[in-house]
């Protein structure tokens, strides 16, 4: 529907509403735990991929570590501010005319035992209020540390997050190179839907991962190192308390996440299968419908329905408990520590401003505890993406480009004992014969699946040999660079592809510095320019990708002034069988003949007229060459081009020629 | 939005309302540890009395844990609560769909509708659940911290509203900075999936043109445009949680002086001023989880937006109530001055339609696209009702025949031919489940499928990937012919059904059809000539009107636009000159 947007994700995840989650298996998009194959490996890779920022990193490290160091100290500074306020108060309470020896002495005197230990441990002087001075020195001195703990913490993010983009702009750039240098045969084997969303979605994912882990990871190994420091600076015994919740949270965290994670695989298994079911029933629905299977696929859906239900419950049930129960831990922590604190301040063995700070302390200790479990599942799922990158980035290259030299073709083409297959196992063509010369208009025939498109592929150097050699001029097209094979050859395909962009960027799309002159000739040549007049903007008009603004066959038109505008010396041509209204049928077919003229021509042919004119006709069946010469050669044969030309052309064309006939 | 969740979550209200009331209880108990430790400071340490520490201390132990349970129970109806609401929604939306004509499924796109029922309602679920199990606790928290800092000191409640006020411009500020950003990153994605979606598609023409390096500057302009936005977005991204920090401890700073003087005046005692500072932390922290749900809502709410359209969408084909279920008739199908136009199109795409396929007879129906084949045979089956005019089927109007009835009748093979996952024999049976072996063989023989069904491995149990997409085009093609034929229908409907056949195949289907269709009404939709030429009766569709109606041979003399398709198609005249 135009009218609503789509949302962030999803929009990205599936660019108009294209589903393309074939490789992924049904249901990919939302599987967010996704595993890779090879853990350590791929990770290791994804780390490679950020040493050309190690210069950055280490800079990282530096401002987290001193921004976390900072962060860490501030509340054991915080401290002297209450321990300071703390001895003000109790120092009030005390009689003026005493030094602090003498109130301890009297205190115990009085039996007060465990207040005079107390009174002991404070810096203060009886009778004498809280100390503003210090109080605001000190408090000073904090606002200055947690504004330097800020601005470090600020810097690393900062960095972090270049860091990542840079990364991941690498990354893709990497893929789209690796694109251009992959062969045709990669593109074959994979949907497109699926190479798309790995240039897309999985280098996504990474950026995302990278840019919540890293942050995280350092700043969490950081904190819980300089606050373990602190803590036992403080106070060891607390520590002891404090650090005996690590294994307390380790072993929670394992058994929670050991059944979550079995709860979440079922919860995939589950969500894959009624999707597949949706994609299914909805993909099909004509034929439910008509077949009057709708009871029965709702009533799967239902059961689907249900399964998932109680597997989603149980995995978000369990996984949501984690927060809560690491919680109960800190808040267990947070008991003990101020029982216990409070205990040692009653007995003077610490200030009350340092159990005051061990408690902010041990929830600082907490926190990164409960993210690194949290980090560890992105972490997974951020190097299953990177992993899938990575498989693109290996797969196997066409061989590089030979250094020979070409020159202007004149249009000779042999092919010499050519043996070709796409895969092992299914051998297409083989020992396949052929020279045409300059001019010729070669036509191939023969039914779906012959071979006819691969003929065409094997000239581009689209695929390559098994064995024997393809020479242009004498020359083998494997000795020179593919783009002067391809500089010297025009193709006219069945899909005409035209790019995101103006009409006139899409004729000169072979030769982007061809004059506004030649563009007008090429589009006058091929029937453009008419048409082209007629839209509000002419040649600048653009060419939308659902190509709504010009017909399916203006768009052949287009494809073919592009070709005119090359002016190849050798021509391969597939006409269309596509259904193109039937006026502009015509104009293809006359454009497409001017095309063939004065060049040589290979052409996929279905129209009888241009079988007929052409010099040699290739009849192919099953990737052979079966049957090659002229028309008249191979009807006076009677073989499989005359069989051919029976089944498909013949019965209708003499009845028209009979009806026809009275008419001369 | 609201509507939906209004909808879908009412059967849950008692669940709802658990939630609701274990989170206040967590949030009360949570709330009771800052005062407690507040107690065992001004009850115990400062005086010394360490009975008072522990019994304060065994309260405080007593209330995390009450405030742990009650967390778990949350998290417990919150997922019940939001998993029930999914399901619900799903179902609903599923329902919805499978009650669409074609009509409305095409009018949402397949894919779209897949998308909407599944990732969608993840989406508004994820919502639902995080809002029970986190963030409903924030406004609780809230609300509670502020009552209990003020209760242990009002004269420093100026100081919540001054660092709620400073955190919220803060986040306001960044939000606000970044929401156009999201924008502008969004239609950047979209364009670098552009440009990589066109080099893949026309991955030929350049390499053919040597563009590579072309398109290589294009890719590397797009991927800079969207690093350029996602470097911005993520610094502000960035630059969120170091402020907030900050803002929190620069707070916890001002409370020490603030504090400090109040306790020297006596207004309150030190550890009211530690739990104060505790009770500022919470406030603070649940104002970050507000804003966490500012984030995920947006998102949620397209979603839920998709979601309510698709359900508000009503199915333009309604079944009758009572629908006609007997017929004298078998094998007839009629049209009578049928009209049909998308709401809300201008140009209608069949315009007053009418002929009659009379059993055992053929009726081929060519044109060019967009002429409106593939509309009309669709009206026949009803995956769309006329607009105009009565379809008939065995004299029935197709609107008033029970729907089952009608499906019973036709065997239709659509355009493009879809397969279930499963095997070839579930494939086969789908229209008729009580079919034997023999019957799907015969089918297949009739399909010209039978040759290489019998060379799989497996034969009829051999599996077929959902969609079909491990046979050829040629091959799922036959076996959706041999479906329809499986059915024994009345009435058959062939969608442009042989274009993927070569025409040896196409010719040994069509006279082993003869038989099979003996008694039955035959429509063919087609683009060859050649296909259709022996058909008893043509239609020829232009622009949604018939222009030509009766055998090859009378519309090659009186039909222009026929014998226009046809001479395209063999070049007549030159073949004849």
């Amino acid at each position: 529907m135009s009218g609503t947007s789509e949302p962030k994700v999803a929009a990205n995840a599936r660019p108009k509403d294209m589903p393309q989650s074939r490789g992924h298996g049904p249901g990919s998009q939302f599987q967010g735990g996704e595993k890779a194959a090879n853990f350590a490996t791929s990770a290791r890779r994804l780390l490679r991929q950020l040493r050309p920022e190690r210069v950055r990193i280490a800079l990282v490290l530096v401002l987290s570590a001193i921004g976390v160091a900072l962060n860490v100290l501030g509340p054991k500074v915080l401290a002297r501010a209450t321990d300071a306020i703390f001895a003000g108060i109790i120092g009030k309470q005390l009689p003026a005319n005493l030094t602090k020896e003498q109130v301890i002495e009297l205190l115990r005197s009085q039996g007060k035992g465990d207040q005079a230990d107390m009174v002991s441990g404070l810096d203060l002087v009886p009778g004498q209020g809280i100390d503003f001075t210090q109080v605001g020195e000190i408090l000073l001195l904090a606002l200055g540390v947690y504004a330097l703990a800020g601005v470090f913490a600020w810097l690393a993010a900062y960095l972090t997050n270049d860091i990542v983009q840079r990364t991941v702009y690498r990354m893709r750039e990497q893929v789209a190179d690796k694109l251009n240098r992959l062969p045709l045969s990669y593109f074959d084997a994979q949907p497109r839907g699926e190479i798309l969303s790995r240039v897309t979605n999985d280098i996504d994912n990474v950026a995302q991962t990278l840019q919540q882990t890293l942050a995280q990871i350092v700043q969490a190994f950081f904190t819980v190192v300089g606050v373990v420091i602190m803590m036992l600076l403080v106070s060891p015994l607390l520590t002891l308390v404090a650090v005996v919740t690590i294994p307390l949270a380790a072993v929670v965290t394992a058994v929670i996440g050991k059944q979550s994670q079995k709860l979440f695989k079922r919860q995939w298994g589950s969500t894959g299968e009624l999707n597949g079911q949706v994609e299914e029933a909805f993909t099909g629905h004509a034929i439910v419908k008509v077949f009057g299977r709708s009871r029965e696929v709702e009533r799967e859906f239902a059961a689907k329905n249900d399964e998932l239900y109680s597997a989603a419950f149980g995995a978000q049930f369990i996984s949501g408990i984690i927060m809560p129960v690491m919680f109960l831990i800190g808040n267990l922590n947070y008991v003990v520590i101020a029982v216990l604190g409070g205990m040692r301040v009653a007995s003077g063995q610490m200030g009350l401003g340092d159990v005051q700070a061990f408690i902010q302390y041990s929830r600082m200790f907490t926190q990164p505890l409960t993210q690194l479990a949290s980090v560890a599942n992105l972490l997974q799922s951020g190097v299953a993406s990177a992993e899938r990158v990575f498989e693109v980035l290996d797969a196997d290259e066409q061989s590089p480009d030979a250094t020979g030299e070409l020159g202007v073709v004149t249009g000779k083409v042999e092919f010499s004992h050519v043996d070709f297959s796409y895969s092992p196992d299914a051998p297409l063509i083989e020992d396949m014969n052929l020279e045409v010369l300059p001019g010729d208009t070669v036509a191939i025939v023969g039914p779906t699946g012959a071979g006819k498109t691969t003929l065409v592929n094997l000239i581009m150097r689209f695929y390559e040999l098994n064995s024997g050699t393809i020479l242009a001029d004498g020359i083998d097209i494997t000795t020179v660079p593919r783009a002067d094979v391809r500089g010297s050859v025009g193709m006219v395909l069945q899909d005409s592809w035209l790019f995101h962009g103006t009409i006139r960027d899409n004729i000169a799309y072979g030769r982007p510095d061809a004059s506004p002159e030649e563009i007008l000739a090429a589009a006058k040549a091929a029937f453009v320019d008419r048409f082209v007049r007629s839209l509000p903007e002419g040649y600048d008009t653009v060419i939308d990708e659902e190509g709504s603004n010009v017909s399916a066959g203006e768009r052949q038109l287009i494809t073919i002034a592009r070709a005119f505008l090359v002016d190849p010396s050798v021509l391969i041509l597939d006409e269309a069988t596509s259904s193109v209204d039937t006026r502009t049928e015509l104009l293809v077919q006359r454009a497409l003949k001017a095309l063939r003229t004065d060049r040589t021509s290979f052409v996929i042919a279905h129209r009888l007229s241009t079988i007929r004119d052409a010099d040699t006709i290739l009849v192919m069946e099953h990737g052979a060459i079966v049957e090659q010469g002229s028309h008249a050669d191979l009807l006076a044969r009677e073989g499989a081009y005359w069989r051919l030309y029976q089944s498909q052309f013949q019965g209708t064309a003499v009845d028209l020629e009979e009806e026809a006939a009275p008419a001369h | 939005m609201l509507r939906l969740l209004a909808k879908y979550l009412r059967p849950y209200w008692l669940q709802i309302l658990l939630v609701c009331a274990f989170q206040v209880v967590a949030a009360y108990a949570s709330l009771s540890l800052p005062s407690l430790n507040a107690k065992i400071i001004d009850e115990g340490v400062a005086t010394g009395d360490t009975d008072a520490i522990w019994a304060n201390g065994g309260v405080m132990l007593a209330m995390s844990v009450l405030q742990g349970v009650s967390q778990i129970l949350a998290v417990l109806f919150a997922s019940r609560t939001a998993m029930g609401f999914g399901r619900d929604v799903r179902a609903a939306l599923f329902d919805r769909v499978l009650s669409f004509s074609t009509k409305e499924v095409n009018q949402f796109g397949a894919p779209s509708l897949i998308t909407r029922n599944t990732n969608d309602v993840q989406q508004v679920l994820m919502l639902v659940f995080m809002t029970g199990a986190m963030v409903l606790s924030a406004p609780i928290m809230m609300v509670g911290g502020i009552f209990s800092a003020i209760r242990e000191d009002v004269g420093l409640s100026w100081l919540i509203v001054a660092s709620v006020a400073l955190l919220a411009i803060v986040i306001a500020i960044l939000i606000v900075q970044m929401t156009p950003l999201f924008g502008v990153q969004q239609t950047r994605i979209d364009t670098i999936n552009r440009v990589l979606r066109e080099q893949l598609t026309g991955i030929r023409v350049i390499r053919a043109f040597v563009r590579e390096d072309h398109e290589r500057k294009r890719f590397a302009v797009a991927n800079e445009d969207l690093t350029a936005t996602a470097t911005h977005l993520g610094r502000r991204m960035m630059t969120l949680f170091p402020a907030v920090m900050f803002i929190m401890n620069m707070s916890s700073v001002a409370v020490m002086w603030f504090g400090g003087i109040r306790v020297d005046e006596g207004h309150m005692q030190i550890g009211q001023l530690t739990a104060f500072l505790n009770y500022l932390m919470q406030i603070l922290m649940s104002v970050m989880m507000a804003t966490f749900m500012f984030m995920i809502a947006p998102r949620a709410a397209v979603c839920a937006a998709r979601i309510q359209e698709v359900l508000q969408t009503e199915p333009s084909v309604v079944p009758p109530e009572h629908g006609v279920t007997e017929v004298g008739l078998h094998g007839e199908v009629e049209l009578d001055h049928v009209d049909f136009a998308y709401p809300g199109a201008a140009e209608a795409v069949l315009h007053d339609i009418s002929f009659t396929v009379e059993p055992g007879r053929t009726t081929a129906i060519i044109g060019s696209t967009g002429s409106g084949k593939t509309t009309l045979v669709n009206l026949i089956v009803r995956l769309f009702d006329a607009t105009g005019g009565h379809v008939l089927v065995d004299r029935v109007d197709v609107r008033e025949l029970d729907p089952d009835v009608l499906w019973s009748k036709v065997g239709l093979v659509p355009q493009r031919p879809y397969l279930f996952g499963g095997t070839v024999a579930t494939n086969l049976r789908y229209g008729n489940p009580d079919a034997t072996d023999e019957d799907l063989w015969h089918a297949l023989e009739v399909a010209q499928a039978a040759d290489f069904v019998r060379d799989l491995p497996a034969g009829l149990d051999s599996p077929i990937a959902q969609g079909g997409t491990n046979v050829s085009g040629g091959q799922r093609q036959r076996l959706s012919i041999a479906r329809a034929l499986v059915k024994k229908a009345d009435v058959y409907v062939f969608d442009d059904s042989f274009s993927a056949l070569d025409v040896a195949t196409d010719a040994r289907l069509r006279s082993a059809l003869v038989p099979e269709t003996r008694n039955a009404a035959v429509v063919v939709v087609a683009q060859r000539v050649s296909s259709i030429r022996h058909a008893d009766q043509i239609v020829v569709l232009e622009g949604g009107r018939i222009v030509g109606l009766g055998t090859h041979d009378e519309l090659v003399a009186s039909c222009p636009t026929y014998a226009e398709i046809v001479e395209s198609q063999f070049q007549n005249t030159e073949v004849a000159a």
